[in-house]
């Protein structure tokens, strides 16, 4: 006969089975059998957070920068709710999360029992699929399929629900199927014509940009590799989204830095003007395309993505080529080199032009700021930071506003998976959890988390988690009293009218650090910038840095809202003739 | 007054929606009604109808029947959408003005009157196949099938004759020929 196994036991052998060796959690009443089970599985590390929504966020952190799925264990009712905004984030920015939640015994759901909650109803919507297991039999089939779906095509996330009796109950275990080689296989439904297609579109362009995106951090490093020789063999401009980043690296010279509404002027312009625009791994969100009506009006249109529902979603495409980027981008890279004989680089005599206008727009240098001897400029912090970074194999996670976007723009990523940041839900508070992710995933490496001090402040008790763990996470955050990006917006659309955006009674961050048990550091005069950041650096612990930033600057340049890319606004310079006007306002 | 609306919500373009029928086959399990529902409310996409049944006990495979309007852009996306989840099996969809497509529902009627009125409803049905499953001196239960619309105007039709309760199911579909959904 069979050994039998309790429930509990069966969630940690399909950990065990599934490689994972971290889950991110909070104990309560309903998972308790399988708190009680933890003890016996020495290969898997449970982090305790302080908030079951820094669990989610730091999974999310260490999913994204170690390309494996995030797994994270809360309790019923107020555990299971509070993990559903990291779920959401989690969803829009396609990370592969895994979270197992305890619910009241099945005897007791529908009761309005302690602690009860539709769970699987709440998080129908921000997850990719989940599960009620209300049959131990089904536990270690459900498992295994949860980790398959969170990791496969799109990556996502997924919810088990398993209610306490059935973590009690005992059933034989089932190892996961094995399943055959794919290679990625299922998700490829591209055909040879359609590379072929794409390689002829590529010889004729004579204005073409790449546009890039989170799909190919998503399809792994070998994604990157394939997406810089595709670069290199047409000599195409390349900007990246938000997500993007780090995919090609920042500081080479084909790469025209980040696009959309804070993107770089160059990067705006040639997607307006282009004739040939290729999406690689994006999804043409709004804060990417502008005026849809007026997005890139000239262009022939390609776009490469592994999830069916992107293509035609938002822009209607000439060309779609559903696969996985790293399959599609190596295909058309073969297909160039056979049909050019060697020849490969014929082709970049005819974007010659092109590249002349783009290197015009570059002249514009619109992320340039007016620094300052007597404040800090948030933008020139950032600048330091990356300078005395970038020689580190630096991993950077950020909150959401004024502070992400200066992030994007002025620190310079080469390597994917460095890079960790909310986009699609834009999550105030992801950050300092993200971190805590990240440098469990990389535990010799620098992770630094660059903050707003509103943002960081939603989510500040896992500095206790950090302090725990001996995590040397450095929490550089920008203080402009503000919540920066609101006050922006209400300065540009409101008539500064500074509606509840000014942080009257903000803590004292060198105290709160004292309190924590970690390193307080407080910068604000230019000055004494350099040395702090190194003192921060070379700090071997958590650390939080009160880095005091002029509190009026605005994040620049900027498509305002109802415009299309090539109608910029650039610096303070530039903002007089192109005020954002009437109708306009209502629809950010 | 458009012009000055950005593209973040609203397209200026706006093509006519149209109806289509989605039938769409999925896992008879808890819940997956909820998910097939939620992703049309939760997207902004509308119900007209909605019919569900088990259609093999053995293979566990329930057939969903939508009728939805929308762009054909529109239209496509809940295509898309419906294919991603994960209990469903495949999609298929139909303009209702498809040749090759037959769409039916059943109604049932409750008409309480005197025998003249009874007969008067079951002419006005004839081209239904009325099928009479309840019959009391004052009062008849009609069952017909027929097109949405068709049933609609039943439904106008027989009021001044005594009816007084319609229960009708969604619209279900069938291709017609030896051919099936693929």
């Amino acid at each position: 006969m069979p050994k039998l196994f309790t429930g509990a036991e069966i969630v940690f052998k399909c950990l065990e089975d599934q490689k994972v060796e971290h889950i991110f959690g909070y104990p309560g009443g309903a998972v308790l059998p399988i708190y009680d089970e933890l003890k016996n599985h020495p290969s898997i590390k449970h982090i305790l957070v302080r908030h079951e929504q820094g669990a989610g966020h730091a999974a999310e952190g260490y999913a994204r920068s170690s390309g494996k799925p995030g797994v994270v264990l809360v309790t019923s009712g107020p555990g299971a709710t509070n993990v559903v905004t990291a779920l959401t984030d989690a969803y829009m920015d396609s990370v592969p999360l895994v979270c197992i939640s305890g619910q009241v015994p099945t005897h007791l759901i529908g009761t309005d029992a302690f602690q009860e909650c539709d769970t699987t109803g709440i998080t129908r919507p921000c997850t990719k699929h989940n599960w009620l297991v209300k049959d131990i039999k089904n536990l270690s089939k459900v498992m295994h399929e949860a980790f398959r779906v969170a990791t496969t095509g799109r990556p996502g996330p997924v919810l088990i629900d398993i209610p306490k009796d059935v973590q009690f109950a005992k059933t034989k275990y089932k190892k996961p199927i094995k399943e055959q080689k794919l290679n990625g296989t299922l998700h490829n439904k591209f055909s040879q014509d359609q590379i072929d297609e794409l390689v002829k579109l590529l010889s004729k362009t004579k204005k073409p940009v790449i546009y890039s995106g989170g799909g190919v951090i998503n399809s792994g490093p070998k994604a990157s590799q394939a997406l810089r020789e595709f670069v290199d063999l047409t000599g195409f401009p390349i900007t990246s989204t938000l997500q993007g980043l780090g995919a090609y690296p920042g500081d080479d010279n084909q790469f025209l830095g980040m696009l959309g509404m804070h993107g770089t002027y160059e990067a705006n312009n040639a997607m307006h003007d282009c004739d040939l625009l290729i999406n690689i791994g994006a999804r043409f969100d709004d804060r990417i395309t502008g005026k849809i009506d007026e997005f890139s009006p000239n262009s022939k249109k390609v776009h490469i993505d592994i999830d069916p529902s992107s293509i035609n979603k938002i822009i209607k495409v000439d060309l779609a080529i559903v696969g996985d980027v790293t399959s599609v981008i190596s295909k058309i890279n073969k297909t160039i080199t056979k049909s050019k004989n060697g020849h490969s680089k014929s082709n970049k005599s005819n974007i010659a032009k092109w590249w002349e206008q783009i290197e015009k727009w570059r002249e514009k240098n619109s992320l340039n700021f007016v620094n300052s001897d007597e404040s800090i400029k948030p933008q020139h912090a950032v600048q330091r930071l990356y300078e005395l970074t970038k020689n580190k194999d630096t991993y950077v996670t950020t909150e959401v506003g004024q502070h992400q976007m200066w992030a994007a723009q002025h620190y310079k990523f080469n390597k994917p998976n460095r890079w960790m940041t909310s986009g699609g839900l834009g999550t105030m508070g992801y950050g300092l959890p993200a971190a805590v992710g990240v440098q469990i995933a990389h535990p010799e490496k620098l992770v630094i988390d660059i903050a707003g001090e509103a943002s960081v402040l939603m989510t500040m008790q896992e500095m206790s988690t950090a302090v725990q763990y001996n995590l040397p996470i450095k929490i550089f955050i920008l203080n402009n009293q503000y919540m920066g990006m609101v006050r922006q917006w209400q300065e540009l659309l409101h008539e500064k009218n500074y509606s509840e955006s000014y942080s009257e009674a903000l803590p004292d961050f060198m105290k709160m650090a004292e309190a924590y048990g970690c390193k307080g550091i407080k910068a604000d005069n230019p000055s004494e910038l350099d040395y702090k950041i190194q003192e921060m650096i070379d700090y071997n612990g958590p650390v939080i840095f009160d880095c005091h930033v002029d509190p009026n600057e605005n994040c620049f340049p900027m498509i305002p809202s109802g415009k299309p890319h090539n109608q910029m606004i650039l610096g303070p310079n530039d903002q007089e003739d192109n005020k954002i006007k009437g109708k306009g306002k209502a629809l950010v | 007054m458009s012009k000055l609306k950005s593209a973040y919500s609203i397209p200026t373009k706006k093509e006519k929606p149209e109806t289509y029928i989605f039938v769409v086959w999925v896992d008879n399990e808890a819940g997956v009604l909820a998910r097939v529902v939620g992703l049309f409310s939760g997207r902004g996409y509308n119900i007209e109808s909605l019919a569900v049944a088990e259609v093999d006990a053995i293979k566990n495979i329930s057939r969903i029947t939508i009728v939805t309007t929308g762009t054909p852009q529109v239209i496509d996306q809940i295509k898309l959408q419906l294919t991603k989840l994960v209990p469903v099996h495949k999609v298929a969809e139909f303009q209702r003005e498809d040749k090759n497509v037959i769409f039916k529902e059943m109604a049932l009627f409750k008409v309480v009157g005197k025998r003249n009125k009874i007969e008067k409803c079951l002419n006005a049905c004839k081209r239904f196949n009325p099928i009479i499953l309840d019959k009391t001196k004052t009062s008849a239960v009609i069952q017909i099938t027929a097109l949405r619309r068709e049933i609609d105007k039943m439904n106008k039709k027989l009021k001044p004759f005594g009816l007084i309760s319609t229960s009708r199911t969604g619209a279900v579909a069938m291709t017609r020929g030896a051919k099936i959904f693929n």
